[in-house]
């Protein structure tokens, strides 16, 4: 690893009992559930390796909700996710899957919208409650929610990603790391960037408003 | 940015400061926000380091599998009653750290130092350290920043998982971290600290991660009680100008190697060690109801 900070080793603050089971859970929760919007009124988990065989007493099921849920690590109404989801009308479910030859702390999650269209998120707490989303509906991306997240979905055409680039220039925001693929030549394409300054509504609708664009997304990061 | 103890320690004498100094430094510049908000960041972490040192100590605090809790106050109110072998320090350490990992266990709020499973090490160090010693909150604060320096090169240069590289990853950086920290706030030199976090490390090198039920609980939290008092002796060590024979930054590389080296069951995997011992296993049946 490079570049630690100091926060990495003293840090996070987190509700127990470990790092990667349950710190890293409720990120990957929060990070799901700001891709996907909080309009659902479901949601399925499907775990995989150490997260499906331990995550009762890592308390893993109730990070991941608490996630959804838009808790932080550290708050204290971590522990009683499943009661507050069962409050607000939210179905959850559990389901022990094999997602293939993943990190073995990974989780699908789906939520079930209430338009009847389900939005998936796969992705894997990689230890000390660090984490990283590997696939949006389909779409194969690479992020950690470290830093604010920009993922824009448009059209494969050329200089889409030069306008893009250019509208964060010009609000000053720096981009730390970016990733463009593809689903075909000519169809639909995702650029994730990963930025040092936050990504405000306003740059959001800018970049909404270029033509070819299909939607532009935020997410702040969390820690 | 330091890669090594070494690089860390000539940082510290060319510049003739403390360790905590030049991480502090380092931070300001690797991350882009100011020195105030840095050390307000590590105010908040100790708040809740010293919360979760104190709960267990004053109710019984049970973890969430029923596996473990209690000790924490049974520990504290054996001290109170003032027939303690090791004397006041040690035992209130060793019931800090335990109280520590109870309410890690319980799904209580801790500070992951470097991990959830040694959270209690590092904290009930630094405190118990600090109260004997008479050293200030700002002093504490600066001790957890020398602590995170040791543990950078840790991270960087071995591993701090118990899943990679065993419990002497977990536990061992965490002591390691500790006894640097405590060695300088009591006003050792950097060179003094390099061979307190050595000597903790060397102190338990090759400590397998072998949690019953795969949880962070047993024996999880008695090892913390253990590594408290593996990081004051250490610090004590050095303190008494003893050396580490092996310099840190090669005894980080050989207990890198040692976990590397270690089998898979006996790496957090909950297959080796007092976790497939026949009670382990029936505890684990009882636990997750496999």
């Amino acid at each position: 690893m490079s570049n630690l900070s100091a926060f990495d080793i003293i840090g996070p603050i987190m509700v127990g009992p470990s790092s990667s089971h349950t710190a890293g859970a409720a990120r990957l929760g929060k990070v799901a559930m700001s891709i996907a919007g909080k309009n659902f009124n479901k949601v399925t988990f499907y775990l995989h390796g150490s997260f499906a065989k331990t995550y009762r007493g890592h308390g893993t099921d109730r990070a991941l909700v608490a996630g959804i849920l838009g808790m932080e690590t550290y708050d204290d109404r971590l522990k009683y996710s499943l009661e507050i989801a069962k409050e607000k009308g939210i179905e959850i479910e559990f389901i022990e899957a094999d997602l293939g030859d993943v990190h073995p702390n990974t989780v699908k999650i789906v939520f079930h919208r209430e338009d009847g269209t389900k939005f998936e998120v796969v992705g894997s707490s990689i230890g000390g409650g660090n984490i990283i989303i590997t696939e949006i509906n389909g779409d194969k991306v690479e992020f950690t929610g470290d830093y604010p997240t920009l993922i824009v979905k448009q059209k494969d055409v050329k200089g889409m990603i030069s306008s893009v680039t250019a509208i964060l220039a010009s609000q000053n925001i720096n981009i730390a790391t970016m990733r463009v693929t593809r689903r075909a030549k000519g169809k639909e394409a995702l650029m994730i960037i990963e930025t040092d300054a936050e990504i405000s509504d306003y740059v959001l609708k800018v970049i909404e408003k270029v033509e070819n664009i299909l939607s532009a997304k935020a997410i702040n990061p969390v820690k | 940015m330091y890669n090594t103890g070494l690089e860390l320690m000539e940082i510290a004498n060319s510049k003739k400061c403390k360790i905590y100094e030049v991480v502090i430094d380092n931070e300001v510049e690797s991350q882009g926000i100011s020195k105030e908000e840095i050390i307000s960041k590590m105010q908040k972490a100790l708040e809740v380091m010293k919360s979760s040192a104190q709960e267990a100590l004053e109710k019984e605090v049970k973890s969430v599998s029923g596996l473990i809790g209690g000790d924490a106050k049974k520990l504290e109110d054996y001290r109170k009653a003032g027939n303690t072998l090791c004397g006041d320090t040690v035992v209130k350490a060793m019931a800090r750290a335990l109280s520590c990992s109870e309410v890690n266990a319980a799904m209580g709020r801790i500070v992951a130092a470097p991990t959830a499973g040694s959270c209690g090490i590092l904290p009930a160090a630094l405190i118990t350290a600090a109260e004997k010693l008479n050293k200030s909150e700002e002093e504490l604060v600066n001790a957890l920043f020398t602590a995170s320096g040791i543990g950078q090169i840790i991270a960087k240069n071995a591993t701090v998982s118990g899943a990679e590289g065993g419990c002497q990853a977990e536990c061992g950086a965490a002591a390691a971290m500790a006894a640097a920290a405590i060695v300088e706030m009591a006003g050792g030199t950097p060179e003094m600290c390099l061979h307190a976090a050595a000597i903790a490390l060397k102190n338990i090198m090759g400590l397998v991660c072998d949690p019953i039920a795969g949880l962070v609980e047993a024996p999880c939290a008695k090892r913390n009680a253990s590594g408290v008092v593996n990081a004051l002796i250490s610090a004590e060590l050095a303190l008494a100008g003893i050396k580490s024979i092996i310099p840190f930054d090669e005894v980080v590389d050989a207990m890198y190697k040692v976990g590397k080296a270690l089998p898979e069951a006996l790496r957090e995997t909950a297959l080796g060690g007092i976790a497939a011992t026949p009670t382990g296993i029936k505890l684990r049946k009882q636990v997750l109801g496999e």
